[in-house]
């Protein structure tokens, strides 16, 4: 009950000090909507370009290990020549880890190539080829838009069928259905019998919608005898991803006839580690911000701080008077650090309101938003401002001598 | 019963090399419903008296009792509110706060004492009510006359009901009978009970107290009951 009166006091005493010096108090509070837009664009271009490299990875499902000869980060040289002498894995390796493992929900080989693609006079001159079986449908993550995918007999048969990218078919059919016709991969027809889903691009890099998949039996027939197959191990739950690895691991080993105490021969990627690499680099770049966004705080703190000395010593008479009836130092010292928190929590709202269109220009290049945390984080960042730019002043003002205050004009 | 025991109290100043001394060893008592005037020339410490016995300033030595409780040994924020409750202090400048209307001058030392919102608003009706501002509740101090500012510093250290009313030179910046008006609310405080002490340097005013105590250079000349 005290408090809160006091508080409304204070609050009211700050509004009113603010209003009557409305050009000092817009000038001063300019430091701190400087350091808040600073602050808010940082905070959102840091989540936005985070977002969009979620995004962008999102084609490695969450809970999907791959398994390759090569790990994805390789640190330095010598390990690269190390794990390059690193025999390939082969297709029966994949056949015995789908028959041995009981935490997968489904398991699927990959090869892949470049070869061009013909439908009648249009061809596509690099499109990506892939090679595997019913199960990447899962493991992959993808959607048929027309048609279906292939089937666990088409997968290990000899028919020639294929699956295309939602580019590629737009590249080859004008005007056509692409199921049900035959187009030309590398020399060789296949007969489409589905079309997948738009997927965007990996990382910028490529395009995952200019591809075709084929059963991984016409792969190694047509294209490539003795590949190296990445294995792609969906989990049976996200939870369980962990519990799959160790197992897929254990497996791996004995297929692969590691001896007990040596290194793998083989590695187990996944999703987590591209977020790892990247939360490294964005944490670089997140320390740089805060260093400059900072230092604009801080000056805009420096000025909060200077006009609040110039207000208590302006004000002194009234803080004397306030002292003779019996305001107590805590209450003086609450009075001023209202006032300064206010006057930021002013420049932290005005800032909001200019960096909410600077975010949507923004939202032009990364998926950016102005989120609640971010909002959050610019509220309490200006209040902090505040309270810490003006804590001497009102020092100053809650130790002031009641007689030495009042005699002052 | 004494309200008031000052024991020797004395006030000094330290101006660069120089010591002033405001106060010397001055000992007096003043009992609950005492109405008091100090007279005394320009410089001789009238101020620095009040302001002691008003806990704005505390003594170099010496002891002051205020209500049976030792005054010269509390800190910053048990004076404050000794201030707050026990004392009603007026002053010669009216020391109102320019921005705010008369109701929330008289308010304030209610907000401090962390009185509820309708209380404050009942009791400070009444104290601005009794000293007949009713009607200018919502002006400022410098919609108002002279006169009007004093009565609401009056209403302002009623509203508490402290136990002792000080009065600086109240009727100073005054014209003469502005100022009688003025003495006229004390008389009238003083009939109800209160305790009044009340500085000057006019015979006039001084006569309206039923004692008058003469200060010269930090010393007490005289004290005398009046009548
Ligand atoms: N803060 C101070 N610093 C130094 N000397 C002071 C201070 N306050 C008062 N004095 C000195 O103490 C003495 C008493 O001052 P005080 O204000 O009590 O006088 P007064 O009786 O109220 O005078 P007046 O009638 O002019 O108001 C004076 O000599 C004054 O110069
Ligand atoms: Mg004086």
């Amino acid at each position: 009950m005290r408090y809160s009166s006091e508080f409304l006091e204070g609050l009211r005493i700050a509004w009113d000090a603010i209003r009557a010096n409305k050009l000092r108090s817009g000038l001063t509070t300019l430091g701190i909507i400087i350091g808040i837009v600073t602050v808010t664009l940082m905070a959102t271009a840091i989540q936005g370009l985070k977002r969009g490299f979620v995004q962008s990875i999102s084609a490695l499902g969450a809970d999907v290990l791959y398994v390759q000869r090569t790990g994805w980060f390789i640190n330095s040289e010598a390990e690269w020549r190390r794990q390059n002498k690193r025999a390939d894995i082969t297709y029966a390796q994949f056949r015995a880890l789908a028959r041995q493992l009981n935490l997968a929900r489904a398991v699927a080989p990959q090869v892949d190539t470049g070869r061009p693609v013909k439908y009648k006079n249009r061809t596509s001159s690099s499109v990506h080829i892939i090679g595997t079986t019913d199960q990447f449908l899962y493991t992959g993550g993808l959607t048929v838009a027309e048609g279906r995918f292939l089937s666990s007999a088409e997968a290990e048969g000899g028919r020639p069928v294929c699956v295309i990218g939602a580019q590629t078919a737009t590249n080859l059919f004008v005007g056509e259905q692409a199921v049900g016709h035959r187009i030309t991969i590398g020399g060789y027809r296949f007969e489409v019998i589905g079309v997948l889903e738009k997927q965007g691009d990996f990382l910028g890099a490529f395009s995952l919608d200019n591809q075709v998949i084929i059963p991984v039996q016409q792969f190694t027939t047509l294209f490539w005898h003795d590949p190296d197959y990445t294995i792609q191990v969906k989990a049976i739950s996200l939870d369980a991803l962990d519990d799959c690895r160790e197992e897929l691991r254990g497996v791996m080993r004995k297929i692969r006839h590691v001896a007990p105490g040596d290194e793998d021969d083989f590695a187990i990627n996944q999703q987590s580690e591209f977020l790892k690499t990247f939360d490294k680099v964005i944490g670089t770049i997140a320390t740089a911000g805060l260093f400059i966004t900072g230092l604009s705080l801080f000056v805009g703190g420096i000025g909060i701080m200077n006009i609040m000395f110039v207000s208590v010593a302006e004000r002194t008479k009234e803080i004397g008077i306030r002292k003779a009836i019996g305001a107590k130092r805590r209450t003086v010292l609450m009075q001023f650090l209202t006032e300064a928190a206010s006057i930021c929590l002013m420049g932290g709202l005005i800032g909001l309101g200019l960096a909410w269109p600077l975010t949507l220009v923004m939202a032009r290049f990364m998926p950016a938003t102005m989120s609640l945390s971010v909002v959050g984080l610019a509220i309490l960042v200006s209040l902090m401002t505040g309270v810490v730019a003006g804590f001497l002043p009102a020092w100053r003002a809650a130790r002031m001598n009641p007689v030495d205050a009042l005699r002052n004009e | 019963m004494s309200l008031i025991h000052l024991e020797k109290v004395t006030r000094r100043y330290q101006m660069g090399g120089e010591t002033i001394h405001a106060l010397r060893e001055v000992s007096f008592t003043i009992a609950r419903g005492e109405y008091v005037a100090i007279m005394g020339p320009s410089g001789s410490g009238k101020s620095t008296l009040m302001n002691i016995i008003g806990c704005l300033d505390t003594a170099t030595s010496g002891t002051y009792v205020l209500n049976d409780v030792n005054v010269s040994e509390m800190d910053d924020n048990q004076l404050a509110e000794v201030r707050n409750k026990e004392i009603g202090f007026v002053f010669q400048t009216f020391n109102l706060l320019p921005r705010a209307n008369a109701f929330h001058n008289v308010e304030l030392p209610l907000i401090y004492a962390g009185i509820s919102a309708e209380e404050r608003r009942r009791v400070t009706v009444e104290a601005l009510t009794s000293v007949g501002l009713a009607d200018r509740m919502t002006h400022k101090p410098n919609e108002m006359s002279g006169g009007q500012r004093q009565r609401v510093a009056v209403a302002r250290a009623l509203v508490n009901h402290p136990s002792i009313l000080l009065a600086d030179e109240p009727t100073g910046n005054l014209d003469t009978k502005t100022g009688e008006e003025i003495m006229g609310v004390f008389e009238e405080l003083s009939r109800q009970g209160n305790t009044i002490i009340l500085v000057t340097h006019e015979e006039d005013i001084a006569r309206h107290a039923r004692r008058i105590v003469r200060i010269r250079d930090g010393l007490i000349a005289s004290d005398e009951a009046r009548r």
